[in-house]
């Protein structure tokens, strides 16, 4: 049974491509058969992310207007083969989007793969709203500071409302991702905690995505952070957050950098 | 004599007073019709109960036995007929329905039907079960409004009567809004952006600091918002 799954946030710059990226190339590394969407129409990001910006020809809006088939706009990943793309345009805006357009990629999608995972553009408009509006699934993300929580609590009010499952008085499963948490400013009060997250939230917690450069390093290369560098701390995350997706039960623990014994002794001096 | 019987003679007075009676015009075939009226009462079963029913049969052309036949059917589902129109006197007998004339037709107003059976009272309290959401407004002037969760930031909460949160306020509450001045705002926690009872109110910045992430409780004194713990 396929799972429509929207990673949004209210929020710009939290994390959502990357989320997408990372959590999509997870669950295909485990044998699932995964499509990424990108509903960022006009600012589209998720191609650069998945390293497939050269290979765009049709995208999603073209799919929506019936200019071409679905199976012509789809992407395959080069790394992993049961993981697909479907980029979003970037010479048009979010006006382009029907609803009816919408569902029906949706629903095709879903006799295709096991996971549809839906990137959402920032805000609360068109884009973002058709984004979620056909998810069975809920991954919000956000970061540890004020701003960001109070846009996840208004998405989260929009998937109990504004979604067809909420219409149909069914419930969106939602679940809360935590990104670029810093162990060690949090610790220091700099941050939310993830207590305070949870509690304003009221959402059960995915996974703790650590503040690290393997993030950005992994997109300036074009290569989802979980394909990039597989054993570093965000990485791991993400891995523990997709198998938590998948219905297992994983400890929530925030992985940390593993430091070489040099830097140990560097960071020691630095403080 | 002549005077006391003129005293104790009862007068019978006569006043007129007219009705609006439903005029049923039967057509043949007449099986036919009396499906239609069963049709109509499977759809709402005591439509024609207490309502003046009249026969028109100038229509048809039908004996004696026919009419009777007729108006036992009619009883049979509960519609008494009050009278009959449209048929020559002689072909009535004293257990029929007596003949009437000179109706003139009207609209019926349905003001007096018997279908209220949805005037429950109003809910005079709402009960919310989950937590209210950053951007969500929920107003609900008849009564009280209680949330078993907390009210996010930006999230606003209007009420007629009180207000009861059973987690933390973080949110805008607003109570007595229809100059409802004995109402009172309570949480578990008080986080919030500001209270208000009946248009007096007050911003987080003047709710005592000391108070925060406390139980609290806030009422009007005269013309002063007073904010104080719970317990």
């Amino acid at each position: 049974m396929a799972k429509v799954l929207v990673v949004t946030s209210g929020k710009g710059g939290v994390g959502k491509t990357t989320s997408t990226a990372a959590l999509g190339a997870a669950l295909a590394q485990s044998g699932e058969s995964v499509v990424v969407i990108d509903f960022d129409v006009g600012l589209r990001n998720l191609d650069l992310v998945m390293g497939a910006e050269r290979r765009v020809v049709f995208d999603l809006i073209n799919v929506v207007q019936g200019v071409a088939k679905l199976q012509q706009a789809l992407i395959r990943d080069k790394r992993l083969e049961n993981l697909w793309l479907l980029p979003a345009s970037q010479t048009r805006d979010k006006d382009a989007l029907t609803d009816e357009g919408v569902g029906r990629i949706i629903a095709e999608l879903r006799t295709k793969f096991d996971w549809v995972l839906c990137d959402s553009p920032a805000g609360i408009e068109r884009g973002a709203m058709l984004a979620m509006r056909y998810a069975d699934e809920a991954v919000i993300i956000t970061n540890p500071e004020v701003s960001s929580v109070r846009d996840s609590d208004r998405i989260i009010g929009m998937l109990d409302s504004k979604t067809v499952k909420a219409e149909q008085g069914e419930r969106v499963t939602k679940h809360v991702l935590i990104t670029r948490y810093d162990p060690a400013r949090a610790a220091r009060g700099e941050m939310l905690s993830i207590d305070d997250i949870l509690e304003i939230l009221a959402t059960p917690l995915l996974g703790i995505i650590p503040e690290s450069q393997d993030v950005l390093r992994a997109s300036n290369v074009g290569s989802p952070v979980t394909l990039n560098n597989a054993a570093s701390a965000p990485a791991r995350a993400y891995v523990d957050a997709a198998r938590r997706l998948m219905g297992e039960t994983v400890d929530m623990i925030v992985p940390s950098e593993r430091r070489g014994l040099m830097n140990r002794l560097l960071g020691r001096r630095a403080a | 004599m002549h005077v006391t019987a003129g005293a104790t003679r009862q007068l019978v007075r006569m006043r007129g007073r007219s009705y609006v009676a439903f005029v049923f015009t039967p057509e043949i075939p007449i099986v036919g019709w009396l499906a239609e009226i069963d049709a109509t009462l499977a759809r709402s079963p005591g439509f024609f109960v207490g309502k003046p029913v009249v026969l028109d049969l100038s229509a048809l052309d039908l004996s004696r036995a026919a009419i009777t036949h007729l108006v036992n059917n009619l009883e049979e589902r509960n519609i008494r007929v009050l009278g009959i129109e449209g048929v020559d006197a002689d072909q009535l007998t004293t257990s029929m329905p007596p003949l009437l004339t000179g109706g003139r037709s009207c609209v019926i107003t349905r003001t007096e039907t018997a279908e209220k059976p949805e005037a429950k009272p109003k809910p005079n309290s709402l009960l919310l079960e989950s937590p209210v959401r950053s951007g969500q407004s929920i107003v609900f002037t008849d009564g009280d409004v209680t949330v078993l969760g907390s009210v996010g930031s930006g999230a606003e909460i209007v009420a007629g009567g009180s207000i009861h949160v059973y987690g933390t306020l973080r949110g805008r509450a607003m109570a007595g809004v229809n100059g409802n001045s004995s109402a009172r705002i309570y949480c578990q926690k008080i986080e919030a952006e500001l209270l208000a009872i009946d248009g007096y109110y007050q911003t987080a910045e003047e709710i005592d600091a000391s108070l925060r992430n406390r139980p609290a409780q806030a009422w009007l004194q005269g013309a002063t918002m007073k904010i104080t713990p719970l317990n």
